[in-house]
């Protein structure tokens, strides 16, 4: 089999695609990388939609916290608290067996062209469930981030808010919220990246992979039980996330220069990767 | 555990959770926070340890050792920490039974690496195949302390060399002024001065330290996880203490369990950074000599 036709039958393998077999006996190092690569699919899928839903949620978690009314500060600093003071490994196991727990039941959702049959038991899925949990870590950790930022808004910026007259809504439209993003924005570059690496848990915590639809370490873990060889396909997985590092740096890199604009140039501050800030 | 736990089923609610909760594999539960702790207890300072001599080695005038210093710094970035520990378990063992083999058994002719197999003689395993379990269990806890203080040693290098940086040059060069070497200006006056630059990060990685120890799950001890998902799956009436699927309550106390632990870490460590900005020459220092006056 050339390494052609093994992109064919395994580079959508992840998604349920292709041949069904996975590779066994003598296997080729194409077929590592092609397996390994369709894996990243998941990871992709998994770090891109939490990060979508999560900034906006973490936004919201951040005003919250800073807010003076108990009713709304509580229940975001708790949240905060639970989500950043306990391992995502445990978060995983905790929704998993809570999903599995849910009622049976199926609700019909008309979109007009077409009818969904939407299922509880979808949570207990990696696809839904694990981008839950994920969802709600990432918009713990960077929420507290745009807390912190929120706080050191200058108070020179608030208070010429004040004299043009902007207040409510107006004001933290216009002038907290980009200034919090300015701040906040490298320590969320790193939040980011570490999302990304944290996909990797899902599938070696509750979420079982589904008909062998992993992803990239679930893989890169059944070529090193196959091989026993550990020192191709962690290497493997190892590139494959510094390719994704990098993306997410020159991505994050972009937004950071657009929030900066207005600044001369010399001024503004590249992003400095900084690892401490995991989970 | 107590007398009246001979017959579990005739017990009231109260009662049967008493004996439920202390019988003995909830003894052997209660003993896998222990193995935690000590992983943490152990793992901490050889982690330090190797962040030390990390960031040293990336300091270093000599080019490989440079080299080697800022590989080792530079690992952990870009790729997610499970990979390394996936990794560095079964390079370890391999790399350990490849050395034992060469030592013990040098006129063996075989390849080691038949395929798919990694095979060595029998008196080169490790631990021999004929050691009591005992033996085995405190070989897997030693490889996974090993690897974790391997990842955390590369993070705590990161941390440690952020540090020595940050300690005002102009230390540096008053003690080159007296004429101290650069050896002795290293141990005198970069290295007692950097801690309180270091602690922000070291204490962020011991939270993540903390939050890391589940992952020994993975690397085959034992541990909390384990128990929680042994002791929680459905037991039928055949066992002695019947229960449904109580996994979500075990997991429930473990994620109490590293809340209250995260918790009190935050408390201590913030009292130690009180502590230590006592008389530094840094912004807390200042605010705590202003309000001494």
């Amino acid at each position: 089999m050339s390494c052609w036709d093994t992109v064919q039958a395994y580079a959508l393998r992840s998604l349920g695609y292709g041949e069904r077999l996975l590779p066994r006996g003598d296997i080729t190092l194409c077929e590592q990388f092609t397996l390994i690569g369709s894996g990243l699919i998941w990871n992709v899928y998994f770090g891109v939609l939490a990060l979508l839903f999560g900034f906006f949620f973490a936004v919201a978690l951040a005003v919250g916290k800073a807010s003076t009314r108990w009713w709304i500060q509580k229940p975001a600093s708790w949240f905060i608290f639970v989500l950043r003071g306990s391992p995502l490994f445990i978060q995983f196991f905790l929704a998993y067996e809570a999903f599995v727990m849910l009622p049976r039941v199926g609700i019909e959702i008309n979109l007009g062209f077409i009818e969904i049959t939407a299922e509880s038991r979808w949570f207990a899925r990696a696809w839904l469930g694990a981008v839950i949990v994920l969802f709600m870590n990432t918009s713990a950790y960077a929420g507290e981030i745009f807390y912190g930022a929120l706080r050191s808004v200058p108070k020179g910026d608030l208070e010429a808010a004040d004299a043009y007259g902007m207040s409510g809504w107006k004001r933290f439209r216009r002038v907290v919220f980009p200034t919090t993003m300015r701040l906040a924005w490298p320590a969320y570059t790193n939040e980011a990246i570490f999302l990304f690496h944290a996909t990797t848990l899902v599938f070696f915590s509750g979420f079982p992979a589904f008909r062998q639809q992993g992803d990239a370490l679930y893989y890169a873990q059944y070529f090193a039980d196959r091989t026993f060889n550990p020192f191709v396909p962690y290497p493997i997985v190892a590139l494959y996330f510094v390719i994704v590092t990098l993306l997410v740096i020159t991505g994050f890199g972009l937004i950071n220069r657009h929030l900066n604009r207005h600044l001369p140039s010399e001024r503004r501050k590249r992003i400095k990767y900084r690892p401490q800030l995991i989970r | 555990m107590f007398n009246y736990c001979a017959d579990p089923s005739t017990l009231e609610t109260a009662q049967w959770f008493s004996c439920y909760l202390t019988n003995g594999v909830h003894l052997l539960f209660y003993q896998s926070f222990l193995t935690v702790l000590l992983l943490l207890a152990v793992t901490a300072p050889v982690a330090l340890a190797f962040g030390f001599f990390g960031a040293a080695a990336s300091r270093s005038q000599i080019l490989p050792i440079r080299w080697f210093g800022k590989l080792y710094t530079s690992m952990v970035r870009g790729v997610p920490d499970i990979a390394f520990f996936l990794f560095f378990v079964i390079a370890l063992d391999q790399g350990l039974e490849w050395i034992n083999h060469q030592i013990r058994c040098p006129d063996w002719t075989d390849p080691i690496r038949q395929g798919a197999n990694f095979i060595v003689c029998q008196e080169a395993k490790i631990p021999l195949s004929s050691s009591p379990q005992w033996v085995h269990e405190v070989y897997n806890f030693g490889i996974a302390v090993f690897t974790f203080s391997i990842v955390f040693g590369a993070f705590a290098a990161n941390v440690l060399f952020g540090a020595m940086r940050a300690v005002p040059h102009a230390q540096i060069e008053t003690a080159e002024a007296y004429g101290m070497t650069r050896r002795q200006s290293f141990w005198r006056i970069l290295v007692p001065q950097m801690w309180i630059y270091a602690l922000p990060g070291l204490s962020n990685l011991w939270m993540i330290l903390i939050k890391a120890t589940p992952l020994l799950f993975l690397l085959g001890v034992e541990d909390i996880v384990y128990w929680a998902r042994e002791l929680g799956g459905s037991r039928t009436s055949q066992y002695t203490y019947p229960h449904p699927d109580w996994r979500l309550w075990y997991f429930l106390a473990l994620l109490v369990f590293y809340l209250g632990f995260t918790r009190i870490s935050e408390v201590v460590l913030g009292r130690l950074t009180v502590r230590l900005s006592h008389g530094q020459a840094t912004a807390a220092g200042e605010s705590q000599r202003k309000a001494a006056t």
